[in-house]
């Protein structure tokens, strides 16, 4: 699913149940993720990703390839530019194989990918957040036409196929800096998820009796929004935070698998599969490294958003 | 309740509007020089100036929105083309009317969407009932990891997967192709089949969670110990009382990924080669066809929009609860 922050969205923390007490602790969420063995995994495999990440040129000056190096060596130009060698070129100087066609190296490629798509996702998670948070509290808070301007606002929004208008706004904008236009286009389709989820909270919220004492007692109402509101909305922000991330991942990879995202030489795991596509009956590893990783990704983010989840609304039951 | 249909069709009509305007507004003002887009990548200053005339991007932008959408309704003149009544548009790179484009593929993308639907409801009810009824056994444990992997599968890499294993290597099914029924319905059904699981995946795990989470609310209502208490069987309950309120919500969300599945599934009919409205709009992509590329955004956003029209005249029927609200 590339359309959006599809479970987040589905099974939203329900504005029905009023955040009762006090959010789970973040110590005591940590402890029952590592007690989990999945969950442990997840953690650890995503610590890689970031890690291969933030280190991509000092990796790639061990592993001896740039991601944009061609290896002309490494490809039979006989056989229309298939690597040698089996599983896609594997070997020691190439750990992940090379492309077909030019011989970059694949390892390098995905380790730049990482990059791409963290920051992108991380930007546009933040980006959303913001806005979501913001927004949504304006709404909720100040309800009148405030509220009627962002819920419209926030319907349209929702009522749109999110991935075509994206493809739409990205493919006939001039292709300037890619990167930002993707965090903006992600970001402006995805607030209204995390928004509704707030406004509705924040209206249980500002009718709750620690709300009124606050105010009975002389407080403004940026203090009665930052000290008394915001604290309480953040379970809710973290588990819609998490859960959006690996659709943002996901959101990335599609659009740049479809041409209108990152344009190559960058390397991004979408794009490094789009190009696979011509390949893939005669050289399968081009397409399942990047696929693998784009799977184990999305899936590690998926299973830890939900773990905190159950953490958070367990804590909430106690 | 004939006024409450007659407000949402209103209310429709203008959402309508303004999906045109947003469309048209991304599509002729944000891109730096239109008529350069549209004419593709390699065209002469003589061929772009007179789309520029034919399209009368010279003029005022509220007279070129008018004509836009008076085209939709009676047609228009691009030139010396006729572009008859839904014109949505012409394409200077295939010399087509867009329109003509789409009615030829339509048939293509119906069939992928109505069959992967069908898929996906099935799967994600039933999955997410057993699990429901049977909660924490093994059986839940293992169908609910499972969805939990399946949701996170990005479609293109499933395709890919499921073509080189069972085309490629297996060699059990043929490479798919968009052959009739009434041709071979055999052939039909096996290169549809793919498609249709590969869109399927991802919402029938989707859906299980949903239903789970859904029947595990409802049984714990009273109005469901009321039923059961009164003496009523375990899989009338199940039926009346547990499933019925656990599925209205899952028709709203179904409503909305049908209808948006209704204006292409792009990704699943690009990497399999289906030529529907998604991998019309995948290659218009490629060129920079703008035109198909706006008419294929405006009829997604225009099947979605009705499907939470019907969505919502649906609910009011399938849930007694709303109906009160609403009178």
């Amino acid at each position: 699913m590339t359309t959006g922050p599809t479970l987040a969205e589905v099974e939203e923390v329900g504005p029905a149940a009023p955040p009762a007490g006090p959010p789970a602790s973040g110590k005591r969420l940590l402890t029952t993720i590592t007690r989990d063995k999945g969950a442990l995994a997840c953690l650890v495999f995503l610590g890689i990703v970031v890690l291969m990440a933030i280190a991509a040129p000092l990796i790639t000056k061990l592993s001896g390839w740039g991601p944009y190096a061609f290896d002309s060596a490494a490809i039979n130009s006989d056989l229309g530019g298939l690597p040698h060698g089996a599983l896609g070129g594997i070997s020691g100087s190439h750990w992940f194989g090379v492309e077909p066609q030019n011989g970059r190296d694949l390892f390098a490629r995905i380790v730049y990918g990482a990059r791409v798509s963290i920051t992108i996702s991380l930007s546009a998670t933040l980006l959303t957040g913001i806005l979501g948070v913001v927004l949504g509290m304006l709404a909720g808070f100040y309800r009148g036409w405030v509220d009627q301007v962002i819920s419209r606002v926030m319907d349209f929004l929702m009522a749109f196929p999110a991935l075509i208008f994206m493809i739409a706004i990205l493919s006939s904008l001039p292709s300037g800096n890619r990167p930002v236009l993707l965090v903006v286009v992600i970001s402006a389709f995805g607030w209204p998820y995390l928004a509704r989820v707030i406004r509705g909270q924040t209206m249980t919220l500002a009718n709750r009796e620690f709300v009124e004492a606050a105010r009975a007692s002389g407080a403004k109402d940026t203090q009665v929004v930052f000290r008394e509101i915001l604290p309480n909305l953040r379970g809710s922000i973290v588990v819609m935070t998490t859960l959006a991330i690996p659709g943002y991942i996901g959101t990335e990879a599609g659009l740049s698998f479809l041409g209108v995202g990152v344009a190559p030489p960058t390397a991004s795991w979408g794009q490094m599969i789009a190009s696979s596509v011509s390949w893939y009956s005669v050289d399968p590893m081009f397409f399942a490294i990047p696929g693998a990783f784009l799977f184990l990704t999305v899936l590690s983010l998926t299973v830890l958003g939900d773990k905190i989840r159950s953490g958070i609304d367990q804590g909430e039951a106690a | 309740m004939i006024r409450y249909v007659l407000g949402r069709l209103g209310g429709v009509v203008l959402i309508l509007l303004a999906v045109c305007l947003f469309t048209y507004l991304i599509f002729f003002k944000l891109s730096p020089d239109p008529a350069v887009m549209i004419c593709g990548k390699t065209c002469t200053p003589d061929r772009i100036d007179s789309i520029r005339n034919v399209l009368g991007l010279n003029q005022p932008l509220l007279t070129q929105f008018w004509e836009f959408l008076r085209g939709i309704f009676a047609g228009r003149e691009y030139g010396s083309v006729h572009c008859s009544a839904p014109c949505l548009g012409y394409s200077f790179q295939t010399n087509e009317s867009v329109w003509s484009m789409i009615t030829a593929r339509l048939p293509v993308s119906i069939t992928v969407a109505v069959g992967a639907a069908v898929l996906w409801l099935l799967a994600g009810v039933i999955g997410g009932l057993v699990s429901a009824v049977k909660q924490g056994t093994w059986w839940d444990r293992t169908a609910m990891a499972l969805a939990l992997g399946g949701v996170s599968v990005p479609n293109y890499v499933l395709a890919l997967v499921l073509q080189y294993v069972l085309v490629v290597k297996l060699q059990i099914l043929p490479f798919p192709s968009a052959v009739s029924f009434v041709d071979n319905p055999i052939v039909w059904f096996e290169s549809y089949l793919m498609p249709w699981v590969v869109l399927a995946v991802g919402y029938a795990c989707l859906y299980a969670r949903l239903t789970r989470s859904n029947v595990i609310d409802t049984l714990s209502e009273n109005y469901f110990r009321t039923a059961r208490a009164k003496g009523l069987s375990s899989s009338l309950t199940m039926r009346r009382h547990a499933l019925r309120p656990a599925l209205t919500p899952i028709t709203t969300i179904f409503g909305m990924d049908f209808a948006g599945l209704l204006g292409g599934a792009l990704i699943t009919e690009t990497v399999f080669g289906l030529n529907g409205i998604g991998k019309m709009a995948a290659d218009s992509i490629a060129k920079n066809d703008q035109p198909v590329i706006m008419a294929v955004t405006l009829l997604a956003a225009f099947f979605v929009v009705i499907g939470n029209v019907v969505v919502d005249l649906l609910y009011t029927a399938l849930d007694p609860r709303v109906r009160v609200v609403s009178a």
